[in-house]
């Protein structure tokens, strides 16, 4: 019987997104939430390199980086493809997920994050990277076509996430006014049936990412 | 199987990446040079968002960013395959190759920038360790043949070299990367690499024409 764990945390977009793509398979797991300022042995023990989450276990064998186990999820379970067949477009939606992770959420996290001039610069320089997101959805119902794919999956953060961080410090970077179709996306994507189950509830996000401006608070982060 | 382009220099290590899949899969393209400093209207068309080389047209259609350019030649060429089969394979093949370019990469280049500041030196040899225990008793990462990890390593054959001359540093040290070395050794055999490795001078002036760059900009 194979076995498959999920190392993951509640308020992780990363950890939420291994958790999709499980679910979209219909792979049977044992979630396992750490405490990031208290992490545990086996996460440690699982993930040495970057002692982060989410890390999967499957049949003992371990494997971190969101990414990374998405992809092995998507070729080692039946079910709804999470990444599209064709290489081109298999090219572009990994290329999306790279932009996303790298470029997109990096700024606009500092955007909320980042104080004076160079939260200002952030600002700025997200504005004009959410612009390709909003060219690149422009006409579709997801980033997948018809149905949720990796890019949606890879993009909860700007769906779901950072609408509540522009709410709590009053930043109006996502608007309807500037990206009309990228909040469409977002509209389509917090009410789908499928994702919306596996968003954390608003008020304890809110919780969190309050936390998170105290010092000490050593959880949840995105690469920076 | 239609007509490959790759816009790219001959001193950037992730369009080296690109060459040697082509090569490796018997790939015939063209390569058309480009000049960073007053980058062609056909770069910035094709990459608009991150505006860097390597961009890979395939039938005038673009892929960007060396591994991912690399899984696509992978899959759409399906001689000499460069990723493992195995999916767990796969999986620590693209966790490494993360690995390789977050962490080993940059903490060279802080290395190189900071001209061998301890605390740096450390933290690259230490990024470098992960990558010796990876290839102990290994002849190439992929096994018996050169793969997809080789490939994403193959910088250190090289550019690193390049990196430890302009930084007045050492990195590499065959004592305490043996392994490292060795494979080194047998990457820069396999003919596909050794007929595309630039002459490590050009390398070493590209390196040393960044770090004055960025140098300049930092001081306005």
């Amino acid at each position: 019987m194979t076995e498959v764990k999920l190392f993951g945390s509640w308020y992780s977009p990363f950890s939420r997104r291994v958790e999709m793509a499980l679910k979209l398979k219909g792979v049977e797991y044992e979630y396992i939430d750490e405490d990031l300022s208290n992490k545990s042995p086996l996460l440690l023990k699982y993930n040495p390199i970057h002692k982060k989450v989410p890390v999967l276990l499957h049949n003992g064998k371990p494997i971190a980086e969101s990414s990374v186990i998405i992809e092995y999820i998507d070729e080692t379970w039946e079910g709804p493809s999470i990444l599209p067949k064709d290489p081109y477009e298999r090219a572009m939606a990994r290329f999306w997920v790279k932009f996303l992770d790298e470029k997109c959420s990096v700024a606009m996290w500092k955007a909320f994050a980042i104080p004076g001039e160079e939260g200002e610069k952030a600002k700025e320089e997200a504005a004009e990277l959410l612009k390709f997101l909003e060219e690149e959805i422009k006409g579709k119902k997801f980033f997948g076509g018809e149905n949720v794919g990796l890019v949606d999956i890879s993009a909860n953060f700007i769906g779901y996430w950072f609408g509540i961080l522009q709410e709590i410090v009053g930043l109006e970077l996502l608007t309807k006014e500037k990206y009309p179709n990228l909040c469409k996306w977002i509209d389509g994507y917090i009410n789908d049936n499928f994702v919306k189950d596996n968003l954390p509830a608003k008020d304890k996000m809110n919780e969190v990412f309050k936390a998170l401006a105290q010092p000490g608070f050593s959880g949840y982060k995105p690469k920076v | 199987m239609g007509e490959v382009k790759l816009l790219g220099t001959h001193s950037s290590f992730p369009c080296a990446r690109i060459v040697w899949a082509l090569k490796l899969k018997g790939i015939p393209y063209e390569f058309i040079k480009e000049d960073l400093l007053n980058k062609s209207s056909l770069l910035l068309e094709m990459n608009p968002v991150y505006k860097k080389v390597p961009v890979l047209l395939h039938d005038s259609k673009p892929v960007v960013e060396s591994l991912i350019i690399i899984e696509y030649i992978d899959e759409t060429w399906k001689t000499n395959p460069l990723l493992p089969q195995d999916p767990y394979d796969r999986a620590m093949a693209r966790f490494w190759a993360k690995f390789v370019d977050e962490k080993v990469v940059l903490s060279a280049w802080e290395a190189m920038r900071s001209q061998g500041e301890e605390k740096a030196i450390n933290s690259a040899q230490e990024a470098l360790g992960f990558l010796e225990n990876l290839i102990k008793g290994k002849k190439f990462f992929g096994g018996e043949k050169i793969g997809y990890l080789d490939l994403v390593v193959g910088w250190i054959a090289l550019w690193l070299k390049a990196m430890e001359e302009v930084g007045g540093m050492m990195l590499l040290d065959s004592l305490k990367f043996p392994s490292l070395n060795e494979w080194t050794q047998n990457f820069i055999q396999v003919p596909a690499i050794h007929e595309s490795l630039p002459p490590k001078e050009d390398v070493v002036n590209y390196f040393q024409f960044g770090l004055d760059y960025l140098r300049s900009l930092a001081a306005k």
